[in-house]
């Protein structure tokens, strides 16, 4: 179900970025607090105009009460929910609603993270995570969770279609391609199909290529009402569709290891802005392993289920290629603090504005972000979003 | 048969039988789905009575990977998801041959193995098993 009464009728209107790659000696909420200031100062604000926020963690449980005294704001609508990496796209629902609604004018939607750099950091987290909230029927396995979940779909999307770990390592290399295209992003170093299938195997299809980066990083956006976003200095940026779907948690949970959430997610993006795949300019998939983007792609009805593997080769989501996706080299090779969401919205963002230089898709009036979270593309958050000539 | 406790929940049920020996997985009593995990209530049709029937052991690998780990830490092994007879899957282990052996389709047969001072299931190869 999707309402489109809720087409273009909020919108981004500013974003912000802070700490991305390694922020040595910073805390999480300290880079989160400057992207959150960039993101409003982007929108010609002032933190007393936020009254909405929606923001997530990996470890504390009620994060939005950190946040709201660090950043000094008493808003009226407070939203936290997480369901891992999508949730800062899955937060535009609750966001538009309450936007909509009127509960608030300005929410601002926010995460960071020092994974990388702290000395509490990934490792220490996910060890205390298992312990608070255990997968008890799974964990004796040990599976090496997130990339054992993901290879596990790997495996069985190479066995069902005939995937191949050179299809995977396509995506690898398009992503790194398009990060030599952006100056922020973090890993720019050539890379070959070569390098990512001889590289060291994580847990099997993967290698460490085939895995994300680890990164520290912040990201916050500010949605409006569009009538209000328009009166701001950025161009706005409206939110024409949106869908988020959930079926499982672990990968033993998961039916159809080679069908995700995101075609129900999808379906109901569609369905509200009134688009098609065809219509869409550019991609941000959120890529926490190279099997995500062609899952993805299938799901969301760029090709035929198991066609992915095949739709990829040759360079097809890369610079240059026909299908732009991950512009800014995505969680692979520019940024990925654990939970990437805010990250792939604010590079859609910058795109539909076209300020992105040497990596900007030109002309491009649409683009699709799609988040991803848990351990087995548990969770799905499809975004569409547009300029005003797409309204 | 030695069934599960009744006294205890469904989750701790199963671990008190495992680490008896016995393995079991729960039948809904209304829409005759097998489920695992064990659970209060049936994830199918959400009746409240599920039966404890015990499987017949017999599996297939639906998918796997092999974790890589150094060779002073216990070196590679598989995890696989193991899709039983009966119609549900679990995640789990194949034993017994080398991980990188393991395939997607392979017939495999449930043991159970004492792991930390619990029971586990673990599964080998069907053709390695009486």
């Amino acid at each position: 179900m999707s309402d489109i009464r809720l087409r273009g009728s909020t919108a981004i209107a500013g974003v912000g970025l802070a700490g991305c790659g390694e922020a040595p000696g910073f805390s999480e909420i300290e880079i989160l607090a400057l992207a959150a200031r960039a993101a409003v100062e982007d929108a010609g604000l002032s933190f007393s105009d936020i009254d909405g926020l929606c923001t997530a963690n990996l470890s504390a449980a009620m994060w939005p009460l950190n946040v709201v005294e660090y950043l000094g704001i008493r808003p009226s609508f407070i939203e936290g929910t997480n369901i891992g990496g999508s949730a800062f796209v899955a937060h535009l629902q609750p966001a538009m609603l309450a936007l909509t609604a009127g509960i608030c004018n300005a929410v601002l939607v926010c995460y960071g993270s020092t994974q990388r750099t702290a000395a509490f950091g990934r490792k220490e987290r996910t060890a205390a995570r298992n312990l608070l909230d255990p997968a008890p029927f799974d964990a004796p396995y040990e599976p090496f969770n997130p990339p054992s979940g993901y290879a596990l779909i790997a495996a069985r999307h190479m066995h069902e279609f005939g995937t191949t770990r050179r299809h995977l390592a396509e995506v690898a290399v398009a992503a790194r391609r398009w990060a030599q295209l952006n100056p922020d992003a973090f890993a720019r170093s050539p890379l070959t199909i070569e390098d990512v299938l001889g590289a060291r195997m994580v847990s099997d299809p993967f290698t460490v290529h085939d895995c994300c980066l680890v990164t520290d990083g912040a990201g916050a956006f500010v949605m409006m009402r569009s009538d209000a976003a328009k009166d701001r200095p950025q161009q706005p940026v409206y939110v024409l569709g949106h869908g988020t779907a959930a079926w499982h948690r672990t990968a033993s949970g998961m039916n159809d290891l080679t069908v995700t959430p995101a075609r129900d997610s999808g379906q109901r993006a569609y369905a509200m802005a009134g688009l098609q795949p065809a219509d869409i300019d550019l991609l941000q998939l959120y890529d926490a392993f190279t099997i995500n983007p062609i899952l993805f792609l299938e799901d969301l009805g760029f090709c035929a289920k198991g066609e992915g593997g095949p739709f990829v080769e040759g360079g097809t989501i890369g610079p240059g290629g026909r299908l732009p996706v991950n512009t800014n080299g995505g969680g692979l090779s520019c940024v990925q603090p654990n939970m990437y969401g805010v990250f792939a919205m604010i590079e859609a963002v910058l795109q539909l504005r076209g300020i992105c230089g040497a990596r900007q898709v030109s002309g491009a009036t649409t683009a699709l972000v799609n988040g991803n979270g848990g351990n087995a593309a548990s969770s799905q958050s499809t975004a569409i979003l547009g300029t005003s000539a797409a309204l | 048969m030695i069934l599960p406790p009744e006294t205890l929940g469904p989750e701790a049920a199963y671990q008190a039988a495992l680490d008896q020996g016995r393995f079991f997985i729960q039948q809904c009593a209304d829409c005759r789905r097998a489920v695992f995990y064990p659970r209060t209530i049936c994830p199918h049709c959400s009746g409240r009575i599920l039966k404890w029937i015990e499987p017949s052991g017999r599996g297939t690998v639906y998918s796997v990977t092999t974790v890589r780990r150094k060779p002073e830490h216990g070196g590679d092994y598989n995890v696989s998801l193991i899709d039983l007879s009966e119609g549900v899957r679990m995640m789990s282990s194949v034993r017994g041959i080398s991980p990188h052996e393991v395939q997607i389709g392979m017939s495999v047969r449930a043991e159970i193995v004492t792991n930390n001072g619990s029971g586990l299931v673990v599964f080998k190869p069907a053709d390695q098993t009486s």
